[in-house]
């Protein structure tokens, strides 16, 4: 689904006349493959290039060096940018300043529209995304009336209606409340599970990627750690040195262990620590 | 509850003329205007009060809705009278006070003249409050399409009105809370003389401006991802299509326009001016 | 320095169809030095009250009493108030305007009239708080990073040398790191200044680190007031208003439900350790 080899992306500064006054590194040399499907969440501290890099699977962003590949094709081909951002939708962090439309419907409308579909199927893919994310009932009103959380996922219909293979989402829940928070990661997931879409999520509410398939974390522009949310969590000092964070049921028995007590390494959530703890306390 | 403010006062109700296409609605205002000043005397105005009448009632909006645009031009209003009052020469003094004085021609026009003001504002108040402001930036976008050949801009101006609609009131909103956030840090926004409270807008002016150019980058990435490339190869969700309904209102829009020169023309013909 | 709310009322846009009730006969006293939490989910009216409390918001009914003087009282001055009650709005970095940190931070105490030479001692104080040294100060603020950004905002109201600091989600968007670090520094401005906060929250995890008290509001009523292990035993009632427990609550269920015999009133990782250290020691006996 999408690829990248040795990415690397510089910020440049340029001065009054034009020269380069100073770079800034902002992805060096990743390299990561994407699988149809999967439900990937990408990790890392404000600064660390994970932004940036969700930039470049949208083609907002192309390379400084290196190659990104979106089903086969490079983000560099200008005559596939349109192909490429249709395949590869994204969802920005802020609610307001993504929606365009003056209605609901209208703005899930406005990728369809872009793209060239006929009336008759820009309504039925309206309709079709609008129950996916479970905003039908909302079609008729003004985006400004609605919650953080309701406005996320009219964003993520306005790009279901575009029938992305792929969507990236950039820290969708960065500002919202934690019902927002919830509405708009159980869609996301329910997209993933029941339309086999890829989800890459960017996010630092580590609770959120428990139930991915796979996490890359990010520091300094490099992808630093990855692997199962079992392999990623279980190095919890790791992790704060990334100036990152693990769930509360992970840091709970991080802080056991450290007080003696022999818990296995990687527990993700509340359940799997209380049933652990009971084993434990059977077998004394 | 500042968003609360819709732009343009659209008043939702089920009647013929909000059922209109807002092209239709975007053409009678215009030829409305146009019969105000091809008017000529009682003939012209009384046909043109008919007509201002019937559509209003057709529209279901309730007359104090229509009235609302009329206090904003309240000043404007008085002053024109009170210039056509005084300043015009006529035949006949009608009364003197010093070097005050209103004649006959004068007491006409400055009748005629307010008249004129108030059926413009009250015509145009129809289309805006029977139309949504999408329709009308759609309904002007198909109007103007014309000047696409001469490569006027006419999508990308549809497009940044009805932008514009949908962060006016995000802007607004933002504005109350950078006020309040000042006001917190001991800001001043109401004391002072003019200079004084111009510079006290500073602090409000600049986080404002930043903001609306961030939204702006923001929105620009936004409408990117989603395939935004202007208006070529673009289809509609909503496009436009003319009903029976609008063919006959255009048909009664120009009957009503030939009727107001007809009577324009016979009075001057047959010297039947009223007045 | 108590603030003291007396069946504070506030009505919105009285007598129109668009009448809101924000809040509802609010009665509270905040002592002196307290570290409060503030929460409700969006729209309880929580951020309504915590404008009241600064006089942004003027109440429809009721009183509200600054060390026992009333903010509507004739001879008060809000302006004083304002100086007294610092009040950081949420995403406070959106207000920032000035050409130089420095600058910024002394607009606070500029306008309560001190000289040029006080502001910038007062700005340097604040910006030491908030964990900001001398080379930031000739610094365009729009150049920082979004958590230096956060700091120099709250470093403008801390300029104002106030008694009572409320802060509206000071941590919202912020990186797990940077959220800790400003809650840190909000801890010990707390513990060694004795400045009273009042914390505006979502995260019960950080409310019940941090916090003495906890008023929780709906539908513009105080519907909890306790500290947070009082507050949190209502987790059950917290969840039917929107609103949760922190998960070590949930923890702390999940083991009494599986029968052990521990104290389910644990909130933070500390106590939750200390609470199954201890029972599963206990066992052992």
């Amino acid at each position: 689904m999408i690829r990248t080899e040795e990415l690397t992306f510089d910020y440049e500064r340029l001065d009054e006349e034009g020269n380069i006054e100073s770079k800034k590194r902002a992805v060096d040399h990743v390299n990561l493959h994407i699988r149809p499907g999967k439900f990937i969440a990408i990790l890392g501290h404000n600064g660390s290039g994970k932004s940036t890099l969700a930039k470049h699977i949208n083609a907002i962003l192309t390379p400084t060096e290196g190659t990104l590949w979106v089903d086969g094709m490079d983000t560099k081909d200008d005559g596939k940018l349109w192909s490429i951002r249709q395949d590869a939708g994204m969802v920005f962090q802020n609610p307001d300043n993504q929606i365009i439309g003056t209605v609901v419907e209208e703005d899930v409308g406005f990728g369809p529209e872009n793209l060239g579909v006929p009336t008759d199927e820009i309504w039925t893919r309206v309709e079709e995304s609008l129950s996916a994310v479970g905003m039908l009932k909302y079609r008729h009103h003004s985006p400004n009336k609605l919650s953080g959380g309701q406005k996320q996922r009219v964003a993520i219909a306005g790009v279901m209606a575009m029938h992305p293979r792929c969507i990236v989402l950039d820290e969708p829940t960065a500002m919202l409340d934690p019902n927002g928070r919830k509405s708009v990661i159980r869609t996301a997931q329910k997209l993933n599970r029941e339309e086999g879409i890829t989800i890459i999520l960017i996010t630092h509410y580590m609770e959120e990627v428990v139930e991915a398939d796979h996490i890359f974390v990010m520091d300094s522009g490099k992808v630093v750690m990855e692997g199962s949310p079992r392999e990623v969590f279980s190095q919890v000092e790791e992790l704060k040195r990334l100036r990152l964070d693990v769930p509360q049921a992970t840091l709970l028995a991080f802080e056991l262990r450290k007080r003696g007590i022999a818990l296995p390494n990687g527990i993700l959530n509340n359940e799997e620590l209380v049933d652990e703890l009971c084993q434990l306390k059977s077998k004394m | 509850m500042i968003r609360d403010i819709t732009l343009g006062q659209y008043y939702p109700a089920r009647s013929v003329i909000h059922q209109l296409d807002p092209r239709v609605k975007l053409v009678t205002t215009m030829i409305f205007i146009v019969s105000l000043f091809v008017a000529k005397g009682v003939t012209g105005y009384a046909i043109a009060t008919v007509f201002l009448i019937t559509v209003i009632r057709m529209s279901k909006v309730p007359f104090r809705f229509m009235t609302k645009g009329l206090k904003a031009i309240l000043m404007i209003l008085m002053l024109t009278v009170v210039f056509n009052l005084f300043l015009i020469d006529g035949d006949y003094e009608l009364w003197r006070f010093g070097f005050l004085r209103i004649t006959d021609k004068g007491l006409k026009t400055a009748v005629f003249m307010a008249v004129r003001l108030v059926y413009l504002i009250l015509g145009s108040s129809i289309m805006t409050l029977t139309t949504t402001p999408n329709d009308l930036t759609d309904g002007l976008e198909r109007l103007l399409g014309p000047f696409k050949k001469i490569h006027v801009p006419v999508h990308e101006i549809a497009m940044m009105m009805s932008i514009a609609l949908r962060f006016i009131p995000i802007l607004l909103e933002e504005t109350d809370k950078i006020m309040k956030a000042q006001i917190a840090r001991g800001a001043d926004f109401e004391t002072g003389n003019l200079i004084q409270k111009a510079k006290a807008m500073v602090p409000l002016l600049v986080p404002l401006f930043i903001s609306a150019f961030r939204r702006a980058n923001d929105l620009a990435m936004a409408m990117e991802a989603r395939c935004y490339h202007g208006g070529d190869g673009r289809t509609k969700m909503k496009p436009l299509h003319y009903e029976r309904r609008d063919r006959i209102a255009y048909a009664v829009v120009w009957s009503y326009l030939l009727l107001m020169i007809g009577a324009g023309w016979a009075a001057s013909f047959y010297g039947i001016m009223l007045l | 320095m108590s603030i003291k709310i007396k069946d504070v009322n506030y009505i919105y846009a009285e007598g129109t169809a668009y009448e809101i009730h924000a809040l509802k006969d609010v009665n509270l006293e905040i002592p002196d030095g307290q570290f409060v939490g503030l929460i409700g989910h969006t729209g309880s009216g929580k951020s309504t009250l915590v404008q009241h409390l600064n006089g942004l918001i003027r109440a429809t009914g009721g009183r509200i009493y600054y060390d026992d003087r009333d903010i509507y009282g004739e001879n008060f001055s809000m302006k004083e108030l304002r100086s007294q009650v610092g009040l950081v709005f949420q995403y406070p970095e959106h207000q920032l305007f000035e050409v130089d940190v420095l600058t910024d931070v002394c607009f606070g105490p500029k306008n309560l009239g001190y000289t040029r030479e006080e502001a910038e001692q007062k700005a340097r104080e604040a910006l030491r708080m908030v964990g900001l040294g001398e080379e930031y100060e000739k610094r365009s603020p729009f150049e920082l990073s979004g958590g230096q950004k956060r700091r120099v905002a709250i470093a403008g109201v801390l300029a104002m040398e106030p008694r009572v600091l409320i802060l509206d989600e000071p941590t919202a968007g912020l990186d797990p790191r940077g959220r800790d670090e400003i809650l840190d520094q909000i801890e010990l401005l707390q513990k060694e200044r004795g400045i009273t906060v009042v914390l505006v929250s979502h995260s019960m995890e950080d409310v019940a680190r941090y916090v003495d008290r906890i008023i929780v509001m709906n539908h513009g009523e105080v519907r909890f007031d306790g500290t947070p292990r009082e507050v949190f035993r209502h987790y059950r009632e917290l969840e039917e208003i929107g609103l949760a427990a922190p998960q070590m609550t949930y923890l702390m269920q999940g083991l009494k439900e599986k029968g052990a015999d521990v104290d389910t009133d644990a909130t933070t990782i500390e106590e939750a350790a200390d609470a199954i250290v201890h029972w599963l020691k206990n066992g052992q006996e």
